[in-house]
C-alpha cells in the first residue's frame, strides 16, 4: 500500500470532462429545491423518503471531487499559495453568496411578521423575536452562527473550503493518509461530541467536522481514489451488498411513512439503528450514499451515450454552475412557499411552482452558460487560470 | 372530492354557533390511534376520579378573556366528561409561554408531586425548534420527563407541534419531530400528532390555517377539535389497558407491552 502512495505522487488526474458530476449535482440541486418547499407533495419523489441519505450526501460528495480535480491540478502546475488564494477567494464568494441569501430571506420573513395576525399562532410568531435586536442577529449571522431553516448548506460549504488547502496540499502528497486523518477527525467528532456553535442556542445542523468526511472523500476519488476504488467498486459482492442495503434502507424508510408497519423493525434493531443523526452524517447515511455511487457508477458509465442527450442537458447545465443554481434554489423555495401562501396551496400549485422553479434554474443556466461563451468570444479564452469546466463545471 | 367535502362542512358547520362539529374534526381521526395502552387512565376511570395535567407551552392556550374554556384542556375536560358518564374528571394546565422541553421537564417533578395526575399530557417542541436547542439535548429532555412520570405512576401523552403554513419555512421542526416520535415509540408512550392532524384539516378544507386574522373563531374550533380527538385517544388508549387485563386487578405499566 505504502509503495503505491508513494507513486502516486503526481496524481493522476483524469483527463476530461466527467459529465456524470454535472447531471448528478444539477439533479441533486433540483432535489434540494423540491425538499425546501414545505407541505410540497412533490417532494414525495426524492431520494430522502427513499433510504437514509438525501442530495446533501451528493452535493457534498461531488462538490469534494471538482474542488480537488481543479485546485488539485492548479496546485501542481501553480503551486500551493496560488492554489490556496483561489480556493479561498471561491469560500469568500459562497460566503457572498450566503449573505445575499440572507437578506432576501430577512426581507420575507420581516414581511410576514409585519402582515400576519392569527390568534392560534402566538406561540409560531415567537420566531420573528430576533427582529427586535437587529444588532445581535445580523452579527451572528455574518459569523454565520445564526443560520435561518434551510440556510445550512453554504455555511457547511464555506468552512469546508476554508479548511481545504491543507488537506489538498496532503492529498496530492499522501493521499491515503490525508483519507485516514480525515476518517480520525470523523470518529473524534463523534467521540467527543465536537460541534461549532450557533446562535442563539445549539450547534451547527450541518457539522463540517463530521460532513468534511464526505468531501474529503469526494476529492480523494477525484485524485485517482475513483480509478483505484473501480475494480473493488465494480465486484460482484460489493454490487450486491450495495443493492441488499439500499433494499433494506428502503424498507426502514417505508416505516416512516406507513407507521402501522413500524411494528415488524425489530426492537433491537430500531434501538441501535435510530437516531440516525445527520447532523453529525451517520454512518448509515455515509453508507447509503456508497452504495447509491457504487451502483450509479456501474450502470450509468463515463462513456454513455445518454449523458449526450438532450434530456439530460438541463440537469447537467445546472449542474455545472452550482453555486448560482443552488442559491437560486433556495430564493425560489422561499418564493414558492409564498406563492402558495398568499395564493393557494392545492396540489396543482405545488406541481407548478415546483415545475417553474425547475424551470427557471434550467433557464438560469443556459444564460450563464451563454453569457461565459460570449465573453470568451470577446475576449478570447482566458489563458492561465485552470479550466474549470473540465472540472466537469465550477468547484 | 375536496369542493364537495368542504361545501358539505360548511353546510354542517353553519349550524353550530362556536364549538366544532364532531364529523368535521373526525376528517383527520385516522391520523389519532391509540398504539399503545394508558393504565393509569383505566384504573382512574374505573376508581371514577380522572386527574389530567396538561403541560404545555404558548400553543396550548388561546388569547382573550373566553380562551382558558376555549382552549383545547378544557375542551378536552368538556369531551371526557360526556365519553365518561359517571367519572369525576378533572384537567389542569400549566402553561409556560417560552419554556424548553428541559425547563418543562423540572415542571413535571412538581406536577407530579402536588397534582398527582393519573395522566400527563405533555405538550411540547415549538419552542425548542425556534430556539434551535440541540436535538439530542431535547430527546434526553423527553426521556428523562418520561422517566419522571413513570417514577410518578402517571401515563403520558406526548403532543407535537401545531401546523403553522405562514411559518413552515421558518422554523425547521424536522429533527424535533423525529425526537418526539422516536422516544414515544421506544418508550411506549402515545404520540398526539397535532401536526399531521392540522396539515390533514387544512388539505381537506376543514380549517383555512393560512389566513390572516384577529378573530378567534377558527381557533376556537381547532382547539375544540383536538380536544375532541384527544378525548377519544384517552378512551381508547384506557379501553386498550382493559382488553389487555389479565385480570389480576392491578393494571401495571407492563400491560402495554404485552399489546405491543
Amino acid at each position: 500500500m505504502a509503495a503505491t502512495e508513494v507513486n502516486a505522487m503526481p496524481p493522476v488526474i483524469p483527463a476530461g470532462r466527467d459529465l456524470r458530476l454535472d447531471l448528478f449535482r444539477g439533479l441533486a440541486l433540483w432535489l434540494i429545491f423540491l425538499d425546501h418547499i414545505p407541505s410540497n407533495m412533490v417532494s414525495w419523489i426524492t431520494i430522502r423518503n427513499y433510504g437514509f441519505s438525501d442530495a446533501t450526501e451528493i452535493f457534498v460528495f461531488i462538490s469534494g471531487y471538482t474542488a480537488a480535480f481543479v485546485y488539485g491540478r492548479e496546485m501542481r502546475d501553480r503551486g500551493v499559495v496560488v492554489a490556496s488564494a483561489r480556493i479561498l477567494k471561491r469560500a469568500w464568494q459562497v460566503y457572498v453568496a450566503h449573505i445575499f441569501l440572507f437578506v432576501i430571506y430577512m426581507a420575507e420573513i420581516s414581511y410576514v411578521a409585519a402582515s400576519f395576525d392569527n390568534p392560534l399562532y402566538g406561540e409560531e410568531m415567537g420566531i420573528f423575536n430576533f427582529l427586535k435586536q437587529p444588532d445581535v442577529t445580523l452579527i451572528q449571522a455574518l459569523l454565520l452562527k445564526f443560520k435561518p431553516a434551510n440556510m445550512d448548506v453554504l455555511p457547511l460549504y464555506i468552512v469546508l473550503l476554508t479548511g481545504f488547502p491543507p488537506m489538498l496540499w496532503l492529498l496530492l502528497r499522501r493521499p491515503m493518509l490525508a483519507l485516514g486523518a480525515s476518517v480520525l477527525l470523523y470518529a473524534l467528532t463523534w467521540q467527543l461530541d465536537w460541534n461549532l456553535a450557533a446562535y442563539p442556542n445549539g450547534t451547527w445542523v450541518f457539522n463540517p467536522l463530521a460532513w468534511q468526511l464526505l468531501f474529503v472523500f469526494g476529492a480523494w476519488c477525484g485524485l485517482g481514489g475513483a480509478a483505484q476504488l473501480a475494480p473493488f467498486a465494480g465486484s460482484r459482492l460489493v454490487l450486491g451488498l450495495a443493492a441488499a442495503y439500499l433494499a433494506f434502507a428502503f424498507a426502514i424508510a417505508l416505516t416512516w411513512y406507513i407507521p402501522h408497519i413500524a411494528v415488524y423493525v425489530p426492537r433491537w434493531l430500531a434501538e441501535w439503528m435510530y437516531p440516525i443523526d445527520k447532523t453529525n452524517l451517520d454512518v448509515l447515511r455515509f453508507a447509503h450514499f456508497l452504495a447509491l455511487a457504487a451502483l450509479t457508477v456501474r450502470f450509468v458509465r463515463r462513456d454513455w451515450t445518454g449523458l449526450a442527450s438532450p434530456l439530460l442537458r438541463p440537469a447537467i447545465l445546472c449542474g455545472q454552475h452550482s453555486l448560482e443554481i443552488f442559491c437560486l434554489g433556495v430564493f425560489l423555495a422561499f418564493a414558492a412557499h409564498f406563492a402558495m401562501v398568499e395564493i393557494s396551496d392545492g396540489l396543482s400549485m405545488q406541481i407548478l411552482v415546483s415545475v417553474l422553479g425547475i424551470v427557471a434554474m434550467v433557464a438560469t443556466a443556459a444564460l450563464i452558460t451563454w453569457y461565459k461563451k460570449v465573453e470568451e468570444r470577446t475576449h478570447g479564452p482566458r489563458k492561465a487560470p485552470p479550466n474549470a469546466d473540465l472540472a466537469g463545471g465550477e468547484a | 372530492m375536496r369542493a364537495l367535502i368542504a361545501s358539505l362542512l360548511v353546510a354542517m358547520l353553519a349550524g353550530t354557533a362556536c364549538a366544532a362539529d364532531e364529523a368535521a374534526c373526525f376528517v383527520a381521526g385516522h391520523l389519532v390511534q391509540a398504539d399503545f395502552a394508558l393504565p393509569r387512565v383505566a384504573a382512574a376511570i374505573a376508581a371514577k376520579h380522572l386527574k389530567i395535567v396538561v403541560l404545555g407551552s404558548a400553543s396550548s392556550a388561546l388569547p382573550g378573556q373566553e380562551g382558558v374554556a376555549k382552549a383545547y384542556p378544557a375542551r378536552l375536560e368538556d369531551s371526557l366528561a360526556r365519553r365518561l358518564p359517571g367519572v369525576d374528571v378533572k384537567v389542569v394546565t400549566h402553561t409556560k409561554a417560552r419554556d424548553k422541553a428541559v425547563e418543562m421537564g423540572k415542571t413535571l417533578e412538581l406536577v407530579v408531586a402536588e397534582d398527582k395526575p393519573d395522566l400527563v399530557i405533555w405538550q411540547t417542541g415549538t419552542v425548542d425548534a425556534m430556539l434551535g436547542v440541540d436535538p439530542d439535548d431535547f430527546r434526553s429532555a423527553l426521556d428523562e420527563g418520561v422517566d419522571t412520570l413513570q417514577a410518578g405512576k402517571a401515563d403520558t401523552v406526548f403532543m407535537n407541534m401545531q401546523y403553522s403554513p405562514r411559518t413552515d419555512s421558518m422554523i425547521a421542526l424536522g429533527s424535533y419531530l423525529d425526537a418526539m416520535r422516536f422516544v414515544a415509540l421506544q418508550r411506549e408512550v402515545l404520540l398526539f400528532d397535532r401536526l399531521a392532524v392540522m396539515k390533514n384539516w387544512n388539505e381537506m378544507g376543514v380549517f383555512d390555517l393560512y389566513t390572516a386574522t384577529k378573530k378567534t373563531d377558527t381557533a376556537e374550533k381547532v382547539h375544540d377539535c383536538i380536544g375532541r380527538l384527544l378525548g377519544r385517544l384517552i378512551v381508547d388508549g384506557a379501553k386498550l389497558a382493559q382488553t389487555g387485563d389479565t385480570g389480576s386487578g392491578s393494571p401495571g405499566g407492563t400491560l402495554n407491552k404485552d399489546l405491543h
